[in-house]
């Protein structure tokens, strides 16, 4: 993960003989690898500035609401287990059903318009159609629209036909994913091999058989990136929910939250509420990141350079 | 930044991979099958994407006229309004503030959250730097928060009743300005952006930089160059075409900033309801029940953003080709 080195063959030779002394002190020497005070703080201090507010709210949150202002802010109290059971009892737990929702818009979504993008990428890299270029060209202009032109006349339209207030408001809009289409004609355009298919046809295997038995087993690193992008763009996603939706029994956790921080300003308890239930939302994901995070480097390396 | 699912860019294609392209790009023809792949694709963008645009058009164009004292079931009509809606926004002072907001909010925010992507994503791959894998994680880790929750977070470090900063100040007996002050709260809201986006940016510029052959580096350390001159004449020009993507997308986000100020505007009274083109159009068409005039305001939006991040590839695009013809 570190520095890309591959072992030239010089490098190995100097590794195994008795004579590399000599030659890893050139090396050395050549090119300095001594630790660097400066480049290191300065890393250090983007660290610094990146873990601060999680830090934060990590303090914050073991703090009953009435020292929340009262005491030094980085100064910690014994309260987190109440305040987390605040937050799930809070009106016979909202949060929970809050979390819920989460998952099924941004996994349940995002699952889906993986497998969406993953079907529409192969079929631009694999076939050749009438409208093709076509297609490719509307994904291509969806990638760089911006959303705002959309949220509107998506309520206006979902609202002639009774779907605002609904799951399905948040969750249909969320499954097209212009980006992860493009990003699927990469990947399979570099990791399924033409020949493959040629040879599974001619073994009698059906084209979608094909798809589904080989096609998605060769591209899922790739898929696992979109799968991620897509994630991560509807948990960020806050207008459109916002939009859409009334009843806060359908809310995701982050409009959620944000309507308990504007009765915040009449029930200053309600902080505390808002400080735990951020905690609560962050460190699932926190820990989601870590683990797969070999996805948002390997993958966005194969497919920037794949391209 | 508000939409991180369209931010990285399709780096050059390294010369060893051309012949695997290539190969790679032969097709196959069968009539219905790739019509069934792409099909459910094609529904979703019909009908989220393409439906809604043309809709938003033809509502732009629109007006409600009230007949008599506007009672009664037919006492509204719609009505043809031609560009008057259009008009109406490019003239709104609101709205015309809100616009130069979101355009020194981008001013701040994108050079400063993509210089300190590239300067961290150089520093990541110095081999002179410790403690990388703990920095890049950390770096990322704001990735996983979504806006909403880090304005949470920074609102209250921005409180003077919870903020470190402003606890220092009153033991040194200064008193710091209030930042979700009016004069401040653009800096407020574009620190929330940069803390945000930096990481992911530098992950994606880091990305190219992991593919230089390190013989490269050697070649050039042999002929005197320091690491400095490694940076600015090898690695920066690598990831130029990353730089300029994230770039775009970066602009593209920040002219529809939302999340933020909507999260922050119960903590201070410096952020109004049309504090950023967004939130005046949301206003127009939820509270004002305008949907006329926020059709048109969004379709400003969209094109004013458009002619940007077009005119700006076009831009940078002239200038590598100069570099290249000299």
């Amino acid at each position: 993960m570190s520095i890309v080195s591959p072992s030239t063959p010089s490098a190995r030779s100097s590794a195994s003989g008795p004579s590399s002394a000599p030659r890893l002190e050139r090396r050395s020497g050549g090119m300095s690898n001594k630790p660097s005070i400066l480049t290191t703080g300065i890393l250090l201090i983007g660290a610094a500035y990146c873990l601060f507010p999680v830090l934060w709210v990590v303090i914050a949150s073991t703090k009953s609401s009435s020292e929340l202002f009262s005491t030094f802010t980085l100064a910690p109290s014994v309260h987190l287990f109440e305040n987390i059971g605040d937050l799930f009892a809070y009106r016979d737990g909202l949060f929970l059903r809050w979390g819920w929702n989460t998952v099924l818009y941004a996994v349940g979504g995002a699952a889906v318009s993986t497998f969406v993008s993953a079907a529409a990428g192969y079929g631009l890299a694999k076939y050749d159609f009438r409208g093709k270029q076509l297609f490719f060209s509307a994904i291509l202009a969806g990638v760089l629209l911006p959303a705002v032109i959309l949220a509107i006349p998506q309520y206006l339209l979902f609202a002639k036909i009774g779907l605002t207030d609904t799951y399905w408001a948040v969750f249909l809009p969320s499954i097209l994913s212009p980006y992860g289409i493009y990003l699927s004609r990469i990947y399979a355009g570099a990791a399924v091999p033409t020949e493959m298919i040629e040879a599974a046809r001619t073994d009698g295997a059906g084209d979608v058989r094909i798809f589904w038995q080989f096609g998605i087993p060769m591209m899922l690193p790739g898929l696992v990136t979109i799968f991620l992008f897509q994630f991560v763009g509807i948990w960020n996603n806050y207008m459109l929910p916002y939009i859409m939706l009334g009843d806060d029994g359908l809310f995701p956790i982050t409009v959620g939250l944000s309507t308990l921080l504007n009765q915040g300003s009449s029930q200053p308890a309600m902080y505390t509420t808002v400080i735990t239930g951020s905690l609560v939302a962050i460190l699932p994901l926190i820990a989601l990141f870590f683990v797969l995070q070999r996805y948002w480097q390997v993958d966005l390396a194969a497919g920037a350079t794949k391209g | 930044m508000t939409n991180p699912t369209v931010t990285v860019p399709a780096a050059p294609v390294p010369p060893g991979r051309r012949a695997d392209r290539r190969r790679g790009s032969r097709t196959l023809h069968s009539g219905f099958y790739p019509y069934l792949f792409i099909a459910p694709a094609a529904v979703c963008f019909l009908s989220f994407m393409a439906i809604p645009i043309v809709y938003a058009i033809w509502v732009s164009f629109r007006t409600v006229k009230v007949s008599g004292l506007g009672l009664g079931s037919g006492s509204r009509t719609e009505v043809w309004a031609g560009l008057a809606n259009y008009s109406a926004v490019l003239s709104d002072p609101e709205f015309l503030a809100s616009a130069r907001r979101a355009l020194a909010y981008g001013a701040v925010l994108v050079p400063v959250m993509l210089g300190l992507a590239l300067l961290f994503a150089l520093l990541l791959d110095s081999r002179r730097a410790r403690a990388r894998t703990f920095s890049r994680l950390a770096i990322f880790l704001p990735y996983a928060v979504p806006a909403v929750i880090s304005s949470v977070l920074w609102g209250f470090l921005y409180l003077r009743g919870t903020s470190p900063v402003h606890w220092l100040a009153a033991k040194a007996q200064v008193v710091l300005p209030d930042a979700l002050s009016p004069d401040l709260v653009l800096f407020a809201i574009a620190n929330i952006g940069i803390w945000g986006g930096t990481g992911f940016n530098m992950i994606v510029l880091y990305t190219p930089l992991k593919a230089i052959p390190s013989e490269l580096y050697e070649a050039a350390t042999l002929d005197g160059a320091s690491e400095f001159q490694i940076a600015t004449r090898i690695k920066i020009p690598m990831v130029l075409p990353s730089l300029i993507m994230t770039l775009v997308f970066s602009v593209i986000a920040t002219l529809q900033v939302f999340a933020e100020p909507m999260t922050l505007r119960p903590m201070t009274n410096g952020i109004s309801s049309t504090w950023s083109p967004l939130m005046k159009i949301y206003r127009d068409a939820f509270v004002q029940n305008d949907i006329y005039t926020a059709s048109a305001g969004s379709i400003i939006v969209a094109l004013a953003t458009f002619v940007i991040s077009f005119g700006f590839l076009r831009l940078v695009r002239g200038q590598a080709f100069a570099q290249e013809s000299r």
